[in-house]
């Protein structure tokens, strides 16, 4: 049963790396980069399983962080043009 | 035999991934397709038992190294210049070179083969006695940590000044500048 199910989640990869190379706008990029992150933790964790050891899933959690803090980096890079400066300089800005 | 197809499979996506970098002539495009190859191959180091290594490609290759390559693409612009040239040459050198390379593989013993010089020569020592020479419960920490000490610090402070170098090449940028995603989204329509 973890058998397929990692089959299928292995074609869930192949399906974002494929939205990530014909996706037209500069969004579908960044999603397909986010889909992939979170399709690795299923993989990861499915994988613990699949291998009979379950203590993988505490490192595909760590990764679901990583996945997260590695788009809001990504997002907050385009939207300031960089990671973000002081914060007496104008409102809009954190860090 | 799960987990070799499952190796296969992945090797495939890598290829794949691996050929879109090389053909998108959007930097953005390739940046983000990077990532992905990251991701992918930490998912490969995981299916092969190095699950710190798959850590490190995860955190510097999807993360950090994707907000480098954005750092640049700011101050250089999202489209490739150059044209695409065939260089017959190199192809030759690149295809030799290639191919001593899987001459070279067929001395590489066997994936988790127990008697490799790896497992026999200094791992039973290190099983054996780091707990009484070390006193470090964890047997990977003691051998970073002590046995190989020296070696780690030269690492870190490889990477140390190596991040220190990338940032002052970088910058910080005082102005406000137009939205970087609003400039990508022209050039890519």
């Amino acid at each position: 049963m973890f058998e397929v199910a990692t089959y299928m989640i292995l074609f869930a990869m192949f399906l974002a790396l494929v939205s990530a190379i014909i996706g037209k706008s500069v969004y579908d990029k960044i999603l397909a980069v986010n889909i992939l992150g979170t399709i690795t933790v299923l993989f990861i964790a499915l994988f613990g399983f699949l291998t009979e050891r379950p203590e993988f899933l505490d490192i595909a959690l760590v990764y679901a962080l990583i996945n997260f803090i590695a788009t809001v980096a990504i997002l907050k890079f385009f939207e300031y043009g960089d990671m973000g400066r002081s914060s007496h300089l104008n409102e809009d800005s954190d860090i | 035999m799960t987990v070799t197809i499952i190796n296969f499979i992945l090797l495939c996506l890598l290829f794949v991934a691996a050929l879109a970098i090389n053909q998108q002539r959007n930097l953005f495009a390739a940046s983000m397709l990077t990532g992905i190859y990251s991701l992918m191959c930490a998912s490969l180091f995981v299916c092969l038992d190095a699950v710190d290594v798959a850590f490190t490609e995860a955190a510097v290759g999807a993360g950090i190294a994707t907000i480098l390559f954005l750092g640049t693409l700011a101050l250089t612009g999202f489209e490739e210049k150059t044209e695409v040239k065939v260089s017959i040459p190199g192809l030759i050198i690149v295809l030799i070179t290639g191919g001593l390379l899987i001459y070279g593989l067929q001395d590489i013993p066997l994936f988790g083969d127990a008697n490799t010089p790896v497992q026999t020569y200094l791992a039973g020592k290190y099983i054996d006695d780091s707990a009484t020479e070390i006193a470090v419960p964890n047997l990977v920490t003691s051998i970073l940590a002590s046995y190989r000490g020296y070696d780690t610090f030269g690492e870190t402070t490889v990477i140390f000044t190596a991040g220190i170098g990338v940032l002052m090449l970088l910058g910080r940028g005082g102005k406000k500048k137009k939205g970087l995603l609003d400039e990508a989204e022209e050039k890519q329509s």
